[in-house]
């Protein structure tokens, strides 16, 4: 190491590359304390690179670490301020120094979330402005149910207002019909893929070993199968309560006709349903439901069931053809950067998010609540899902996936 | 540091204008051997890292656009099955050596990632959108990274003649893997400064006057700044470029409306176009100055 001005005998040398050495453990501990993922491998090539002529140069030396040890984004933009904090004494914000959560929030990236929510123009041109003097929750109750009201034929029903069976077997049937429009979408390398189907030679040669070689029967190469994945997180809180039981309908239909579908129940804490809805009896299946959506009722932590949804579920039930469908009407108790935050994370992942909110379809809603604003910016589709017209003017869009 | 001043000039002497942090990364990749994962937005300039560090090398780029559904016949090896079979009819009725040579290097089908260990110099292995490629791949490439080896049944193993340098870009369409992101040196690719850009134009566009080309990289540079659908890359960039020195304009502020009329080489989506006013341009370019 050279990292002193005399030249130092031996005995001092050994001295000094255990002091590096214990050194740079630490720093390394530092990173794994704020969130970075270090193994071994990575300390032994840092140590290579102290030793590789980095050590007596800070800048170099950090930014050589900082390709080594950091892996994504996040950790790249926080690099900086943890090394100078930790080898160069510099007083960084306390903040940088907190792992996680955070240390994020001063990310750019959500930066430029929040800007862009300021700007945020209304989607689907919601006319007018909600009644200033009610709450969100007293918005779903009376003054909106007049709307409705005044609309005669099924497909056209607000849910709230299903309550005769043959009716809620028409939504079922929706369902259903909505499910199969989704099971199988070809993505265009597929549909080109089929075109120009191939011989599959190797499988062709040994099928026809029998024949002595001669290749009577031709294998195909088989398109890898890789279906459409549906996830459903569906909101159970208190202002979603006239909706949610349809819509249990409409999801156990959706995962009985789905070969790959989650479903997940969220108020203030998110529940994991897949299993209680695959339940063939669907009265059977909405009883455990029901249970399950007890406790609901009260606020709705969107953020929070979802950074649960992304830390514990998102890397089993998604894959790269995946279309997270969100069924709420975005009344957010929660912190809405979290909201915001997390959604960017699911983003990132699954194909396209799919937002369904019963009170777009009403007269005079705008999506002022804190909570959908913060996610707008990563959703594909914000929709209005409050009758069965509104859920199968869905299809088109979904055919597309 | 000498080697990494050496591969900063190297790189700009191939045209690729590097900023201190991505030749350190350079350096390292030769130092500890891993490959380097690039990361940032479309059109940064990830793919032309590896085209830089080809040149660099003086070697040559072998490159594998991953995509879904990527397999490892298409990205490693095949066997060439119609010449095995006719020379299975050609060697008909003689002693039965045929197995032995149907299953031979001559008719073995190098895929990139073959390619890329069995060259005697070692070539740049670019390994493109790897975001793109399934999870399934993404976990085969970490072995063949790790090892650079290839197993084939009826040849045995393949060890890597020369350790590739290799080079993989992520658009973040998908989350990689921690193991993959670990083996890795990591590199967020940003937009160039307004300083840089303007070295990339000069490099790169034959005709561009160092007044001209800082005006457009200022230009840009606000524009990125802009509420935008799809932010300008710098190839856009470049594009654009060459479209003003062809149209031989000097100075962008004698020509308000050549430039207003050119900027469909930098906003690719209708609502960008139409965000981008006259009077917006005309704001933009009173930044120019």
């Amino acid at each position: 190491m050279s990292c002193c001005g005399t030249t130092p005998d031996h005995e001092d040398m050994n001295a000094v590359a255990r002091l590096v050495a214990g050194r740079l453990g630490a720093f390394l501990k530092t990173l794994r304390d704020n969130g970075f993922a270090v193994g071994l491998s990575e300390g032994q090539d840092a140590a290579a690179v102290m030793s590789a002529g980095y050590a007596d140069k800070p800048g170099l030396l950090r930014s050589a670490f900082k390709h080594l040890l950091s892996a994504r984004k996040s950790e790249w933009d926080r690099f900086d301020g943890l090394f100078d904090a930790f080898w160069l004494g510099k007083r960084v914000r306390s903040r940088s120094l907190v792992a996680g959560a955070t240390a994020r929030a001063n990310s750019p990236s959500l930066k430029s979330l929040r800007d862009a929510n300021a700007g945020q123009p209304e989607p689907h041109g919601a006319t007018d402005q909600i009644p200033s003097d009610e709450t969100p929750r007293d918005a779903g109750g009376e003054g909106l149910r007049e709307g409705a009201s005044r609309v005669e034929s099924i497909s056209d029903t607000d849910f709230r207002k299903l309550a005769d069976p043959d009716q809620v077997a028409l939504a079922h049937e929706a369902a259903a019909r909505l499910a199969r429009a989704m099971r199988t979408r070809l993505t265009r390398r597929d549909q080109l893929r089929r075109k120009g189907e191939r011989l599959d030679l190797r499988r062709t040669i040994h099928r026809n070993i029998s024949h002595g070689g001669v290749p009577i029967a031709l294998v195909h190469r088989r398109r890898k199968h890789k279906p459409l994945r549906l996830v459903v997180l569906l909101d159970a809180s208190g202002s979603m309560s006239p909706y949610t039981a349809v819509f249990l309908r409409f999801i156990h239909g959706v995962l009985d006709a789905f070969h790959e579908a989650e479903a997940f129940l969220f108020h203030t804490r998110l529940a994991y349903v897949s299993d209680a809805m695959k339940e063939k009896d669907a009265a059977r299946a909405l009883d455990r439901l029901s249970m399950m959506a007890q406790g609901a009722g009260g606020g709705t932590r969107i953020g929070e069931s979802l950074q649960t949804f992304n830390r514990w579920h998102a890397p089993r039930v998604i894959h790269s053809r995946t279309c997270v469908m969100i069924v709420s009407d975005g009344y957010d108790t929660g912190d809405p950067a979290l909201l915001g935050r997390e959604m960017a994370q699911l983003s990132r992942r699954c194909r396209r998010i799919v937002w369904l909110n019963p009170m777009l379809g009403w007269d005079g809603y705008a999506p002022e609540a804190r909570g959908i604003k913060a996610a707008l910016p990563f959703v594909d589709l914000y929709a209005p899902a409050h009758t069965l017209s509104s859920l199968a003017a869905l299809e088109p869009y979904l055919a597309r996936l | 540091m000498k080697a990494r001043d050496d591969i900063a000039q190297s790189l700009s002497a191939c045209g690729y204008i590097a900023d201190g942090e991505l030749a350190t990364a350079i350096t390292l990749m030769q130092l500890l051997r891993r490959p380097l994962l690039l990361e940032g937005e479309a059109g940064v300039g990830k793919t032309e890292v590896a085209k830089a560090l080809a040149c660099v090398h003086g070697t040559e780029l072998i490159r594998l656009q991953c995509y879904e559904g990527l397999d490892q016949s298409s990205a490693l090896y095949e066997w060439n099955y119609q010449r095995q079979l006719l020379a299975i009819e050609a060697h008909r009725g003689q002693p039965d050596t045929i197995e032995d040579q149907i299953f031979s290097e001559k008719y073995l089908l190098e895929r990139p990632l073959l390619a890329a260990i069995r060259r005697a110099t070692p070539p740049v292995l670019l390994i493109d959108e790897i975001d793109r490629a399934d999870d399934e791949f993404e976990a085969f490439l970490l072995e063949l990274l790790s090892d650079f080896q290839v197993s084939i049944p009826e040849l045995g193993t393949i060890k890597a003649i020369s350790i590739p340098h290799v080079v993989l870009t992520s658009n973040g369409t998908r989350e990689l893997s921690d193991a993959l992101r670990r083996r890795c040196l990591y590199h967020y690719v940003d937009y160039p400064d307004v300083d840089r850009e303007a070295r990339i134009i000069l490099a790169r566009i034959d005709g561009a006057s160092a007044q001209l080309a800082l005006q457009i990289a200022r230009l840009i540079d606000s524009l990125r700044k802009e509420e935008l659908r799809k932010v300008p890359g710098v190839a856009e960039t470049l594009d654009w470029a060459a479209a003003l020195v062809g149209l031989d304009v000097r100075d962008l502020k004698d020509q308000p409306e050549m430039v207003h009329d050119t900027l469909m080489c930098l906003l690719k989506t209708h609502e960008d176009r139409a965000r981008i006013t006259r009077e917006v341009t005309a704001r933009l370019l009173g930044k120019v100055a």
